[in-house]
């Protein structure tokens, strides 16, 4: 039911982009979220595809895993899609029936808000899928290490997000198994009018909400029996490393932006 | 209710890297009326095997009978609700499935989802409530005000309100206390043979399995690897061990006496008391 949802899930295999250094990868995450924004036309756009393209091959994660688990991002890009195609009123009108009119400039528009919006994802979505909740923490705290000076609480920042992320999955299993008890005893979750539907989730949502806060405490009192006292004099097991290979691959953005900002029309 | 299993193979997550296969080639036929004890070690597959039969997972390839609902590999998209309501699961630590406001809105929960009027489902609850041994006082409280061994009895009410005539049983005596264990098994046998169930137990416990099951499948790797009756099931000890189980105490008790006496008794329904009679006899006719 519920086991297709790739958000935040890692996947393991042996890849370039597995081995890059977290905080490269973040960087460079951050980044694209940019300069995706700089393309406006049909070659700029292109070179992003080609990009994301080269970078998705490189990490080894099969394109059938991908697009099963973005399926359910994919009616959000469609819907969009759909709705700058039938309200953008620019250029020259391609199909007009009734009160219904599209213009050439909507299909346009259109395709590139999709395709934004699917590289953004894709990105975002390998940076979870190549690199493990405790190095994109880890990265993160080094990242924003330098605002700890302003008294910014970047340790717990970043636990707060490696425990979300850790319990992404665990949550997902949670719900399967609440609401398989729940359908066994009748409850329907599928059909039915909306009003009826949403009303369906109670016997879910309670439950998930009860487990959570119970599982919360129970982290609390398990951190502090083994010691816990914040990022203070914290030493790490594994410290990351940068190579070669990140500065490459930075280097390699930089290109890509210098390309965007001389090809964009 | 008759249930019969043919060839069923389960995989999840299919079509992805994480896809695993949890059972495979599984047959067992569970004639009505009968009480079977599933028994595997943990990850033998067990649940998934139990899920299916009221439709909860799908078989990835075989199928299940149920009565005279058919559920196929790649079959037709059919309304489960009928199967649901005869086949009424409790699961593992079912008092997570709580959520009303009351315990009785939570126990009609199910009645009402499968169609009971208000009235009937409110005197469904309260006539429940007491099988699972709470006073009435307990249906108007809320059920995240009780205690977890009070929660579990709740949750156990709610199945039994959908009056099932299979009663599909997912270790529901984990983590309560040995006394607690004991009356919810009782409870459970009782309603087995008065209401004429067909009743599969999940459990860990050869000794439930051996006091209360008329057969006993063992499942090991995703596999049926055992099926019989206890006394049969007992007689593999070898067998049993390779699948990390092993037999009752009783047994176990009776093995070494024997080896150590040089005698050759037996055991029928295999409890404590009755282990008990045959050394006292066995002693007896030794003395004399």
């Amino acid at each position: 039911m519920l086991q297709n949802v790739i958000i935040g899930q890692y996947y393991p295999a042996s890849s370039p982009l597995h081995r890059m250094d977290s905080r490269s990868k973040l960087i460079a995450a951050f980044f694209y979220l940019f300069i995706v924004f700089l393309a406006n036309n049909w070659i700029t756009y292109g070179l992003l595809i080609a990009f994301t393209a080269v970078t998705i091959s490189s990490s080894k994660v099969p394109l059938r895993f991908l697009y099963k688990g973005l399926k359910p991002i994919l009616i959000l890009v469609v819907f969009t899609m759909l709705l700058h195609i039938f309200l953008t009123k620019e250029g020259d009108v391609l199909y007009k029936a009734g009160w219904l009119e599209i213009y050439e400039g909507g299909v346009i528009q259109g395709i590139f808000i999709a395709l934004r919006l699917l590289l953004l994802v894709l990105m975002t979505s390998l940076l979870t899928l190549t690199t493990t909740p405790i190095d994109i923490t880890d990265g993160l705290e080094h990242l924003l290490g330098p605002l700890k000076k302003w008294k910014l609480p970047v340790h717990e920042f970043a636990l707060m997000m490696s425990i979300s992320l850790r319990f992404i999955p665990t949550l997902l299993q949670e719900t399967e198994k609440i609401m398989k008890a729940q359908m066994a005893r009748g409850a329907d979750f599928t059909s039915g009018p909306i009003k009826e539907r949403a009303k369906a989730f109670v016997p879910l949502l309670v439950p998930l909400f009860v487990s959570s806060f119970k599982r919360a405490e129970e982290l609390a009192l398990a951190m502090e029996a083994r010691g816990y006292r914040g990022g203070e004099g914290r030493t790490r097991l594994r410290a990351l490393e940068w190579h070669n290979r990140d500065t490459f691959a930075l280097v390699l953005l930089i290109l890509l932006t210098l390309l965007l900002f001389l090809l964009r029309s | 209710m008759e249930i019969s299993i043919k060839q069923l193979e389960h995989r999840y997550m299919q079509g992805t890297p994480f896809e695993r296969r949890a059972l495979h080639d599984v047959n067992l036929h569970i004639p009505d009326e009968t009480f079977l004890a599933l028994i595997g070690h943990t990850g033998s597959g067990k649940s998934t095997l139990i899920q299916h039969l009221n439709g909860l997972l799908k078989p990835s390839a075989g199928s299940i009978k149920m009565g005279d609902t058919l559920l196929e590999a790649g079959g037709k998209k059919q309304d489960l609700k009928p199967l649901r309501k005869k086949a009424g699961i409790v699961f593992q630590y079912p008092e997570h499935q709580l959520f009303e406001e009351t315990v009785e809105k939570d126990i009609m929960f199910g009645p009402r989802n499968f169609g009971m009027a208000e009235e009937e489902a409110k005197n469904t609850a309260s006539r429940v409530i007491e099988m699972v041994g709470l006073p009435q006082t307990v249906l108007s409280k809320s059920p995240f005000d009780l205690s977890g061994g009070q929660m579990r009895r709740v949750a156990i009410a709610g199945v039994l309100a959908m009056n099932p005539e299979v009663l599909i049983l997912d270790e529901p005596t984990a983590g309560l206390d040995p006394a607690g264990r004991v009356e919810i098994m009782d409870l459970f046998y009782d309603l087995h043979q008065k209401n004429k169930l067909t009743t599969v137990l999940v459990t860990h416990s050869m000794e439930d399995a051996s006091k209360y099951a008329d057969e006993i499948a063992v499942m090991h790797k995703g596999e049926l690897y055992l099926h019989g009756k206890p006394s049969e099931i007992f007689n593999e000890r070898k067998a049993l061990q390779e699948a990390g189980l092993d037999v009752p105490e009783t047994v176990q008790f009776l093995l070494k006496w024997n080896e150590k006496s040089g005698q050759n008794l037996s055991l029928s329904d295999f409890t404590i008391e009755e282990l008990a009679k045959s050394l006292g006899q066995a002693l007896k006719k030794r003395g004399s």
